[in-house]
Formats: C-alpha cells, sequence, structure tokens
C-alpha cells in the first residue's frame, strides 16, 4: 500500500478532507485527491458553485455524489470562484481518471494566500491518508 | 458475527486477488466491488456478472411436518409449490411485522432449503426453531451460492453443466446437477432484475465453480452494483426498507400474502390491516437531477409530512436518481409530485410505480 507517493503531487497543498490546491499566477485552481477519487470510483455527479460566488476557508463549495454516498467538498481557500469545470456537468468521471488534471473542479481568486500555510504539504498529506 | 471477527466467505482469496474492495456486511467481510460499481452493473444489464452471495443464510427445514411447518410460517402459500419449486415468501411475526423475507426451494414435500437474509441468520434460525416442530439445520456455511445474473447467464452456464437449462421457468431449480464438475444445485432466480440463476454448491468447492464462471466470461460483480441493480428493478432490502416493524401488505408485496383459507403467523394482524387499509405505502421515487437521495431523506408533498426515504441511489441503467420510501397512503398515488429533503435541499421528485427498470424480453417466465 506503498504507492500513495506517487499519488501526492509534491508541488500541491492538500486539506484534511481531500482536495488539493495549486497556485498558478496568483490563482488557485481546486481538486480533489487521487486517495479520494479512488474511495468514491463510482462518481456520478459534482455540484459546483456558480462562477463570482465566494468560497471560505475549509467550508463547502459543493457536493460530490458517488453510488453510495455523497461527499462535501471543502474550499482549501477563501476567495471568489473564478472559473469551474464545466466538462464535470457531463463528465464526472474525469475527476477518477485525471484529479490532478482534467478533473480539476474551481478555479479561486484568493483573498488571502497566507492560508496555504495552513494547508497540507505533500509530506502531511502522504502521512495523514497512510493513517486514513 | 462471531467473537467480533468477520467472518469470511469461501471465495475470500480470489475477492483478494481480483483486487476487490472488502466492506463489511453483516458480519461478513465481502466485496464491495471489482473493477467499479458502474461497470458490473452494466455488464449484468447486457451480459453477465457472478455475485459470490455465501453470505446469505440457508437453512434445511426437514421431516415428515416440514410443509405443514412451513404453512404456519409463511405468508406466501408453500402448498402452491412442486418439487423443484421455489418460492418468494415473508415470513412474519405475530403482528404482521416481517421476521425476513425469504426464497424457500422445495426439494420434496419433507425437504425444503430456506433462504434468508445474511444479517437475519440468528434471528431466521430463532423463529424457525421456536415455530417448526421439523429439524432445522443451519446450512449457511455448508453451501456456497453464486448468483450468475444478466441475459447471456444461460449461455454463460451451458458449457458448464450437463443438464439443458434453457427451458427451465424462472423460479424452478435443478436439484441434482453438477457445474464445472462440482455437484451443485442450480435454481432460475435472482434479485438483479434480469435472467439469471442461482447455483448452490459445497462450501469447500466453490473455488472451482467461480473461476470457471469468470472463465466462461461472467464478470465479477460486489455488492455496491447488487444494490444498485435491485433498486433499480424495484427489489427491497431487508433491514433497509422492511423490517420487523413493515408489514407486508405496506411494503408492496401484498401479492405475496396468501390469507385466503389459510392461517399462519402474522394472517390475523394482516386480515385486519386489510380490513383498515395501511397506514403508510413504500413506493418508488425518481428525483429530478443528479442528487440522491439517502435513507432517512423526508418526503414531502405541499410542503407537509409525507413520508421518508428507505433507500436511494443512481440508477446507472436507467440514468435517473431513484429512491424508496414509505409514503402516507393519501400522497402515493403514482404521478404525485413531492420534495425530498436532501442534506436540507428541496428536490422535487415524483410518486412512480414499481420496478424502476423491467428487461424487455422474458425469456423465460
Amino acid at each position: 500500500m506503498n504507492a500513495e507517493a506517487d499519488v501526492v503531487p509534491e508541488d500541491l497543498r492538500y486539506t484534511t478532507e481531500h482536495e488539493w490546491v495549486r497556485l498558478e499566477d496568483g490563482r488557485a485552481r481546486v481538486g480533489i485527491t487521487k486517495f479520494a477519487a479512488d474511495r468514491l470510483s463510482d462518481i456520478v455527479y459534482v455540484e459546483l458553485p456558480e462562477v463570482g460566488r465566494e468560497v471560505r476557508f475549509l467550508e463547502p463549495f459543493g457536493v460530490i455524489e458517488s453510488v453510495k454516498a455523497a461527499s462535501d467538498l471543502y474550499s482549501p481557500l477563501t476567495g471568489r470562484v473564478v472559473a469551474v469545470n464545466e466538462r464535470l456537468r457531463n463528465e464526472p468521471e474525469l475527476v477518477t481518471q485525471d484529479p490532478y488534471g482534467e478533473g480539476w473542479m474551481i478555479l479561486i481568486e484568493p483573498t488571502d494566500p497566507s492560508e496555504l500555510d495552513r494547508l497540507l504539504d505533500a509530506a502531511a498529506y502522504r502521512r495523514h491518508i497512510g493513517e486514513v | 458475527m462471531r467473537d467480533g471477527r468477520l467472518a469470511r466467505t469461501p471465495l475470500y482469496a480470489h475477492h483478494l486477488r481480483l483486487e476487490a474492495r472488502m466492506m463489511a456486511f453483516a458480519g461478513w467481510e465481502m466485496p464491495l466491488q471489482y473493477q467499479g460499481i458502474l461497470a458490473e452493473h452494466r455488464a449484468v444489464r447486457t451480459s453477465c456478472g457472478v455475485f459470490d452471495i455465501s453470505h446469505l443464510s440457508e437453512f434445511w427445514v426437514r421431516g415428515p411436518r416440514a410443509l405443514e411447518d412451513l404453512d404456519r410460517l409463511l405468508a406466501n402459500d408453500p402448498r402452491r409449490l412442486v418439487d423443484g419449486q421455489a418460492l418468494y415468501t415473508p415470513m412474519c411475526n405475530e403482528a404482521g411485522g416481517m421476521v425476513d423475507d425469504l426464497l424457500v426451494l422445495r426439494f420434496s414435500e419433507d425437504r425444503f432449503l430456506v433462504v434468508g437474509n445474511a444479517a437475519r441468520r440468528e434471528a431466521d434460525l430463532a423463529w424457525l426453531r421456536t415455530h417448526a416442530a421439523s429439524e432445522v439445520v443451519d446450512a449457511t456455511e455448508e453451501l456456497a451460492l453464486l448468483a450468475v445474473q444478466g441475459p447471456a447467464s444461460e449461455a454463460v452456464l451451458r458449457p458448464l453443466v450437463k443438464v439443458d437449462l434453457s427451458g427451465l421457468p424462472r423460479h424452478r431449480f435443478v436439484p441434482e446437477t453438477a457445474v464445472a464438475g462440482v455437484p451443485a444445485t442450480v435454481s432460475r432466480t435472482g434479485y438483479t432484475g434480469e435472467d439469471g440463476f442461482e447455483v448452490f454448491c459445497p462450501w469447500d468447492r466453490a473455488a472451482p465453480v467461480w473461476e470457471a464462471l469468470r472463465r466462461a466470461g461472467a464478470v465479477p460483480c460486489g455488492l455496491g452494483a447488487r444494490d444498485t441493480l435491485r433498486l433499480e428493478a424495484g427489489y427491497l432490502l431487508y433491514g433497509q426498507d422492511v423490517d420487523e416493524h413493515t408489514t407486508p401488505l405496506e411494503a408492496g408485496l401484498g401479492w405475496t400474502v396468501k390469507l385466503q383459507d389459510r392461517r399462519f403467523i402474522g394472517s390475523e394482524a394482516l386480515r385486519e390491516q386489510v380490513r383498515t387499509g395501511v397506514r403508510r405505502r413504500l413506493r418508488g421515487l425518481v428525483l429530478e437531477g443528479h442528487t440522491i437521495a439517502r435513507r432517512g431523506c423526508p418526503i414531502l408533498r405541499d410542503g407537509a409530512p409525507a413520508g421518508a426515504v428507505t433507500s436511494g441511489t443512481w440508477g446507472p441503467w436507467v440514468e435517473r436518481s431513484l429512491a424508496l420510501g414509505y409514503l402516507l397512503p393519501e400522497h402515493a398515488e403514482p404521478g404525485t409530485p413531492v420534495t425530498v429533503k436532501v442534506r436540507d435541499r428541496p428536490v422535487p421528485a415524483e410518486v412512480v410505480a414499481l420496478p424502476f427498470y423491467r428487461r424487455a424480453a422474458q425469456r423465460a417466465q
């Protein structure tokens, strides 16, 4: 079970709820980790916020429905949603197929980038999922 | 579950080898899924899947009074059975509540096999032993059970059995045959809404049967797909949709309750319920959009409480959000618009008649 190292990219930050965030020119792209996507596996729907909505640090911004359960999605940062991945409306399986790429969920303009320091780095997240 | 440990079927090692995601279910360590619920669901609707359901409880009821005993224990009428025929039936308590729902196979007038839910093993055994004079033997860990389900299931089994299954009607079984050389009982029954068979074989010889079925093209399927399939087909799950406090009449199982000229445990209570009417009815619900209702979600009609959801899922084949739930009779008419509250959000839904899915061609009836 030590394949986790391969699926926790070093350059991202993570929440304990299994969201990842990647900074891109001052904006933050958000998705869920491969670990979480594998756990959910049969994702049938991803409910995402509208562009322009405010999201808050570690508060829900959407819901992911799998065949067996619904899970809230938590925002890793406070800010405004500037883009959502519209493809997920019809292709929710992208989350499982490519969690760190085509399966991204929202793009945020953060209001307090220092919140990043309160998230897990790759090593800490790897430890976290080792204990889950 | 004994000693707090989870029980394992004889196919446990095979599930691990196939990298199944295992889960605890009713005291057993069972495969939830192999490649994924949606793919497995699709395999059963379009070709053939095989499920390890060896966790289900099995009891022999034997002796000269077997039929008489079952006639007093079952809501459906076992006297209608001939040798080699199976019957779906509730087993009720005095109040008409369901002790379990069962499949009863008649081998002969003095030998029946009773198949119940895994979670009800102890309860069923106690109930049967209390109310039957016959010998009741717990065969749960003597008989493995594999469900071969899907439109291609007959074709998959054909090269593995010597008997001709093509003429075997639904709910009939071949008591003594062999599957892949292993002694087996093969019954044309299932819980998926498809044509299919259930194969009973000795516990310690299940592995070669499983392997032969896989080689013949049956896709291994877990309990996840079993649940989405049964829900689309409108089948109930004991402990979720029905229990000791629900009667078969409330659960839409009136067709299994044979009251005429019969007395069985619970028959008086059920007769009374027929006279006075049920207080609630189990119905199907189709929800708008993709939100999935979960067990316990309130159902509202014009803002007022109308019932609650007992099961909900995404229907992978019908591609709708589906649920079962109990409704007050005045709101249970198919076509009634209701609202299901999911995580405090109202989702529009419609009451529908079950099943949600019915296979197009009934090849064997």
